[in-house]
């Protein structure tokens, strides 16, 4: 193909996507980077500080402290979802999966259809399912004998967040458990019949020959996991709006940014400071993403079947 | 089938039962309710609606004091153009990235795959500033752009998948009858690209109604408001009517769960088909 036949079918096909990616993607992520070493005064003239906005962020105990409140309320956050999401989502397909179990396009679809909705409308749902007021989650537990648990969950410093990780675990969890699902198809029949044939049962064949097949899925799983929970943001602002009560107990990195960058009743919005955070999260987002690639990705042994 | 497996099948059902349920009962109890009056909700929350506690006043509300409807079709607009364009685009560039060789293919490939694990959300600052000084604050056209901003990179990377898929005969003899590229493209493999479309619909379709990030930051009237943000304001109004709340968060469930319904089998035959590994 002639070269200027060749750039000239490059520029049509391609040049859409790159410029809209590249303009409102690309370029907001650098811009954003380059403002965090600006300030601004009140009359909106910016002018050049280096690292001193980082400096501020983690040295001065009015930034840092919140700071670092936000930043372990999210290692929580991500916490429970590895230690809660994932191992369901993994039992949800290893269920789903056993061969001739009857209903099983039926079982996938309700446990996917938390994930298709807003969370927004899961917050605001949740919220008034465990609000003392209504008295559904109440009634449920003196039900089973167990009303004596009850306590106003979210509204505690104490349980706040957890619950809040739980009500995001509840939504995200047809995820993981898709992904795995997939995986577990892949599987080919003549290994799972060979290890029948020498005598495993189920739960041997899952332990022993499943998993380590799907292990490839699970670590992409987390680190999807990861950079969706250091990104998360809606539900947290929507239980409990830009203030992450009760205490900021359940401030995360997500609602740091937005208060920082958009100011709230106790603050003045402020971009610089704003796009500091942000570049923190982006770094923080990249630490994750290299000790994946470097320390796990290499790891796996792709099995080829 | 001998006993011990009837056991362990209907244990399995029992698992699976007990977790949908955990699944979809929050949902059913919040749409159930929505259509109850004000003492029944509170009074017998489990019970279905009867014909004593049957009311639609919630709905009443909700529609005379918010843009209900304004929302819907923002939301709808911005939506489905953003789908369009990013599966236009998208099916475009990963057609030029897996059919022609040219130096520079696998940098570009890897640079627009930066934007599937980058939130562009951490961009939101500078955004802001853009749209502002574009004149484009406040307007659905800032929300469409960035939205297939962030739809462009996994719709590529699904579509190249496809795309590498499609027999080489295919275009092989189109460019021998003298074809030209762009008729081979969109006359021959885009046709072929339906069956993904429901893949990259997952992907693009739901994160751009169920956003409310860059609403919030992008859009300040109620006339340019989506769904997601609509509700969530009238939500923080009217907390203590639980009539409207309930009824606001229904009319936000129900158009999602009726799509889903429709589009689940397909749906979950994308996710499973193995297009994201």
């Amino acid at each position: 193909m002639p070269r200027a036949k060749l750039a000239g079918l490059l520029l049509f096909f391609l040049g859409p996507a790159v410029a809209i990616y590249t303009l409102f993607s690309i370029y907001p992520l650098v811009a954003t980077m380059a403002l965090s070493t600006y300030t601004s005064d009140p009359s909106g003239a910016r002018s050049f500080v280096g690292l001193a906005n980082f400096e501020t962020l983690l040295g001065d105990a009015l930034w840092s402290k919140p700071f670092w409140n936000a930043f372990s309320n999210n290692l929580i956050f991500f916490a429970v979802h590895m230690c809660v999401q994932n191992p369901i989502g993994i039992a949800l397909a290893g269920l789903l999966s056993l061969p001739g179990l009857r209903l099983k396009g039926f079982y996938r679809t309700v446990m996917f259809l938390p994930t298709m909705l807003s969370v927004v409308i899961v917050g605001f749902s949740w919220n008034l399912i465990l609000s003392p007021l209504w008295g559904v989650a109440a009634g449920a537990l003196k039900a089973v004998g167990l009303g004596s648990l009850f306590a106003p969950w979210l509204g505690l410093e104490s349980s706040a967040l957890v619950t809040l990780s739980l009500i995001s675990v509840w939504q995200f969890v047809g995820i993981p458990m898709m992904l795995i699902y997939a995986a577990l198809l892949n599987i080919p029949e003549e290994l799972i019949d060979a290890a029948r044939v020498d005598g495993l049962g189920h739960f041997r064949i899952f332990f022993h020959i499943k998993l380590p097949l799907v292990l490839p899925t699970i670590s992409l799983v987390s680190v999807l996991t990861f950079v969706a929970n250091f990104n998360a943001f809606d539900l947290i602002y929507s239980v409990k709006g830009a203030l992450a009560g009760p205490n900021f107990a359940t401030d995360i990195l997500g609602t740091f940014f937005y208060r920082t960058f958009f100011g709230n009743q106790l603050q003045l919005g402020n971009p610089t400071m704003g796009s500091a955070v942000a570049t923190v999260m982006f770094f923080i987002i990249l630490v994750g993403l290299c000790l994946y690639l470097f320390l796990v990705q290499r790891r796996i042994r792709r099995y080829a079947f | 089938m001998t006993a011990e497996q009837r056991a362990r099948s209907l244990g399995v059902h029992l698992v699976l039962i007990a977790y949908s349920l955990l699944a979809v009962g929050p949902i059913l109890l919040v749409v159930m309710n929505s259509f109850k009056v004000r003492n029944a909700i509170f009074g017998s929350p489990l019970a279905p609606p009867d014909a004593t506690t049957f009311s639609l006043v919630g709905y009443e509300k909700v529609f005379r004091s918010s843009h209900i409807l304004t929302y819907y079709s923002n939301s709808l607009i911005v939506t489905l153009v953003s789908m369009a364009l990013v599966l236009l685009f998208g099916a475009m560039a990963a057609w030029a990235l897996t059919e022609y060789r040219f130096r520079g293919s696998t940098a570009l490939a890897l640079f627009l795959s930066i934007g599937i694990m980058v939130p562009i959300r951490l961009g939101s600052v500078a955004i802001l500033n853009m749209m502002r000084s574009a004149g484009l604050n406040d307007t659905l056209t800032a929300l469409i752009l960035v939205y297939v901003a962030q739809g462009l990179p996994m719709s590529i990377f699904i579509l190249s998948e496809f795309i590498q898929q499609i027999p080489k005969d295919l275009r092989d003899a189109a460019r021998c009858d003298g074809v030209p590229e762009t008729r081979i493209f969109f006359e021959v493999v885009a046709p072929l690209l339906r069956p993904a479309i429901a893949t990259v619909a997952v992907f693009t379709i739901v994160p751009i109604w169920n956003d409310l990030w860059f609403p919030l930051i992008l859009t300040s009237s109620d006339s340019t408001h989506t769904v997601t943000l609509g509700v969530q304001q009238f939500l923080g109004q009217y907390i203590t009517d639980w009539n409207s709340v309930l009824a606001a968060l229904s009319m936000a469930i129900l158009p999602v769960v009726v799509i889903y319904v429709i589009l689940s089998r397909q749906l979950i035959a994308g996710l499973t088909s193995g297009a994201v590994k």
